[in-house]
């Protein structure tokens, strides 16, 4: 199989220190989110009617999603622009971008107030195609279970070449009374891995098609996310507020969308103690400036044509929050740019860091920073309303840490394909950082 | 081969956006101009007839208080909750009263209460049709059993009329509908309008409405300002209203003549008109992937269609 060679489980145990510390987060995020469905948002949040999106739009779902466009910025990359020496991070991207999605649907319906009337989206009489809102969801739901689809493979690899250990453990951990019979389970679970033997291949001949979708869908979406704030011609400040707010969007999810890809291999990387992809990365990073310079030019243009530069230099609360995305994207593109910086883990570190924060800032100064409903309307997130953002973000890690180990996910490092790097399989003795200490490496 | 690389990442990136950018510019092009429609229903506000006695809040509350279920405010000093008491419009109150006092001669009251645009932002925006616009009657409606709780109509409505039950549980959007399930539909005009003892709310067709506002403002220049708040506003609204202090100060923002909704809608239809740019999108980025991965199954070993044999 060329995809198990490929890709490939990260060895070691799952219920580590992180697990259970991360796992403390996800259930005090999930307490306030059981607060807020039995005595209302209110109770929770300090959303008002002035400000009737907080911090679960605007990062969950609005900033969220960007960061989880590392799948839809290196399919264009594998698929459209045909780098396949890019094939093998991809099952990373996608995953994380799998839990992003999946997460900011989930926040969704923590933030909608009448959530069991969210089958409407399905009631082609209720559709209201004029609301960008209508687009964004049913747009994210597709692509949610597009990268479903696209993780299946990995799923099925995984079924096909299973000894089912776990299986059998909790069989011998259970009664003999109970436990079903040892000749009937193996039976069923041998149907269950010719299925998956027989369903793989047919879904790989087709699985192009739904990459492409996968492609298509954020295209839409991203840029939809951008007309959201369209009608808020009162409330949002001019800077931000302009016609060309969709492309701004979808630009500025690309480039997010491949620094976060950069950060996603380092840091699992360093936590995982394998070899840092550093050529590939290097090459990724070579592409950001190219967008940044698009966003910028667009950006610029469009306030020098509605008249409001100016606005931008008056270093007034507005002005700073503006430059300060735009200088924290601007000089992390300036290390990218360096051909030298970018071979170099930390420097690309540094600079998709700041690439990332300043594009998610700029999504933040659009849905709240700019946003100014009228006199005497206040927000800042409460403790309980953050907790269940970094609830659900604690959620994501700890899916992903789950899956890398029960799946073949992240790139096969003794799939000889130009590591010039040491072999994974070297334990190596580093302590300090709770991530890497607890996954330690055997074999 | 690296550059031929980046300049085809450019092309990508620039047909993708030229589709968007080609939007952003295009103007009146499929633009369905708004027509007002004078024959809808709607009310005059006159601040300087106001008293300020707050009778049309509280029958406002009486006659909608099961349909919309309203509940009464309390005041921070009323701890016996005999007063409602609201200090601004919210999940309990569709009208409101206020007094603004710039000096002691120089004061007005004010109403706010849904303006029932002509072209009305909320259901513009509102996903699921749960915001509706009456053909005839021109009122904007809510219907609570649709609403998902987006909260988008809030983002979106310029003058921040709907509001949202926080405190609730089983929350929804309140805003006045002119009393369509309740007083207008027995006895043919709003509460508010019905009970006002001033004659500071009339009700009645838009253009009725106008032409009173006219009138007023001829024979009484000294009195008002020379604006008829509400007549362009927005794209027009029903709900119009006569004062003697600038409209802005009495909390009714300057909005542009071009209603919020049609800007954006004009935008978000020109990308998916006739949802063509996303299928061709979509069959463009198919072909280009398909003989990306046909180029590649005959060269290396890591294909996907080699696992097929």
């Amino acid at each position: 199989m060329a995809h198990s060679e490929e890709f490939q489980k990260l060895e070691g145990r799952i219920f580590t220190k992180s697990f259970f510390i991360l796992l403390a987060v996800v259930l005090t995020g999930f307490f306030f989110v059981g607060v807020r469905f039995v005595k209302g948002i209110g109770a929770v949040s300090n959303m008002s009617d002035g400000y009737p999106w907080g911090i679960w739009i605007t990062y969950d779902v609005a900033t969220g999603t960007a960061i989880a466009c590392g799948g839809y910025a290196v399919a264009i990359l594998v698929y459209i622009r045909n780098r396949m020496q890019y094939h093998p991070i991809i099952r990373s991207a996608i995953l994380t971008s799998m839990f992003g999605y999946g997460l900011a649907g989930f926040s969704v319906m923590v933030d909608l107030g009448r959530p069991w009337n969210a089958y409407n989206f399905f009631v082609p009489r209720q559709w209201q195609a004029n609301s960008a809102m209508f687009e964004v969801a049913l747009c994210v739901m597709a692509y949610s279970t597009v990268l479903l689809i696209e993780f299946i493979p990995a799923i099925l690899t995984s079924i096909e070449n299973s000894k089912w250990t776990r299986m059998n453990a909790i069989r011998n951990w259970l009664h003999p009374r109970i436990a079903p019979d040892q000749k009937t389970m193996e039976d069923k679970l041998e149907m269950v891995r010719l299925g998956a033997a027989w369903l793989n291949p047919r879904l790989n001949k087709v699985l192009i098609f739904f990459i492409v979708l996968g492609i298509t869908l954020p295209t839409m979406h991203q840029s939809s996310l951008g007309s959201l704030l369209l009608i808020a011609s009162t409330k949002l400040h001019p800077l931000w507020h302009t016609g060309f707010l969709p492309l701004l969007f979808l630009l500025n999810c690309i480039f997010i969308g491949y620094s976060i890809a950069i950060l996603e291999s380092l840091i699992s990387s360093y936590a995982f103690k394998r070899p840092f992809e550093i050529k590939e990365l290097s090459g990724l990073a070579g592409l950001v400036p190219y967008v940044t310079v698009i966003w910028f030019s667009v950006m610029v243009g469009d306030l020098i044509y509605r008249g409001q530069l100016a606005a931008a230099f008056k270093f007034d609360f507005y002005s700073r929050y503006f430059l300060s995305d735009f200088l924290l994207v601007a000089i992390g593109s300036l290390f990218m740019f360096s051909g030298k910086l970018r071979r170099s883990p930390r420097w690309l570190f540094i600079s998709a860091a700041m690439i990332v924060f300043g594009g998610a800032l700029y999504r933040f100064n659009v849905y709240l920073i700019g946003f100014n409903p009228g006199k005497g309307w206040r927000y800042f997130p409460s403790f309980a309303e953050v907790m269940i953002t970094v609830g659900i973000v604690a959620l994501e890690i700890l899916a992903y840490k789950v899956f890398v180990a029960l799946f073949p996910v992240l790139p096969n490092t003794s799939h000889g394909k130009s590591h010039g790097h040491a072999p994974a399989a070297e334990p190596v003795k580093e302590a300090g950082y709770a991530g890497a200490a607890a996954l330690n490496t055997h074999n | 081969m690296k550059k031929q690389s980046r300049r085809d990442f450019l092309k990508l990136v620039g047909a993708t956006g030229a589709g968007l950018v080609a939007t952003g510019a295009a103007t009146c092009q499929a633009n369905e101009a708004v027509k007002v429609n004078n024959e809808e229903l709607g009310m005059l506000y006159d601040a300087t007839k106001c008293v300020g006695c707050k009778a049309c809040m509280s029958a406002c509350k009486r006659v909608n208080a099961d349909y919309g279920s309203l509940s009464y405010e309390k005041a921070r000093f009323d701890t016996d909750g005999l007063w409602d008491a609201p200090s601004d419009l919210s999940g309990s109150t569709r009208t409101l009263i206020k007094l603004f006092k710039e000096s002691n001669k120089q004061w007005s009251y004010v109403k706010y209460s849904c303006m029932h645009c002509q072209k009305p932002s909320c259901v513009s925006v509102c996903p699921v049709s749960a915001m509706t616009k009456e053909p005839v009657t021109g009122i904007v409606d809510y219907n609570k059993n649709t609403c998902i709780g987006c909260r988008y109509c809030q983002v979106a409505c310029p003058y921040n009329i709907p509001k949202f039950q926080w405190e609730k549980a089983l929350p929804q959007i309140v805003k006045c509908d002119l009393c369509k399930n309740t007083n207008l539909r027995e006895k043919g005009i709003s509460a508010c309008a019905e009970v006002c003892p001033a004659g500071a709310i009339k009700f009645g067709k838009r253009k009725d409405l106008l032409e009173e506002a006219q009138t007023r403002l001829k024979d009484n220049p000294d009195k008002y300002i020379a604006h008829i708040y509400g007549e362009h506003e927005g794209g027009g609204t029903n709900h119009i209203y006569l004062a003697s202090m600038p409209f802005n100060k009495l909390g009714l923002p300057d909005i542009k003549p071009e209603a919020p909704a049609e800007f954006s809608e004009k935008i978000q239809h020109t990308i998916y008109k006739g949802f063509i740019a996303p299928v061709a999108l979509y069959s463009t980025l198919c072909f280009i992937a398909v003989k990306n991965m046909k180029k590649h199954g005959h060269g290396e070993d890591d294909s996907h269609k080699k696992e097929d044999k």
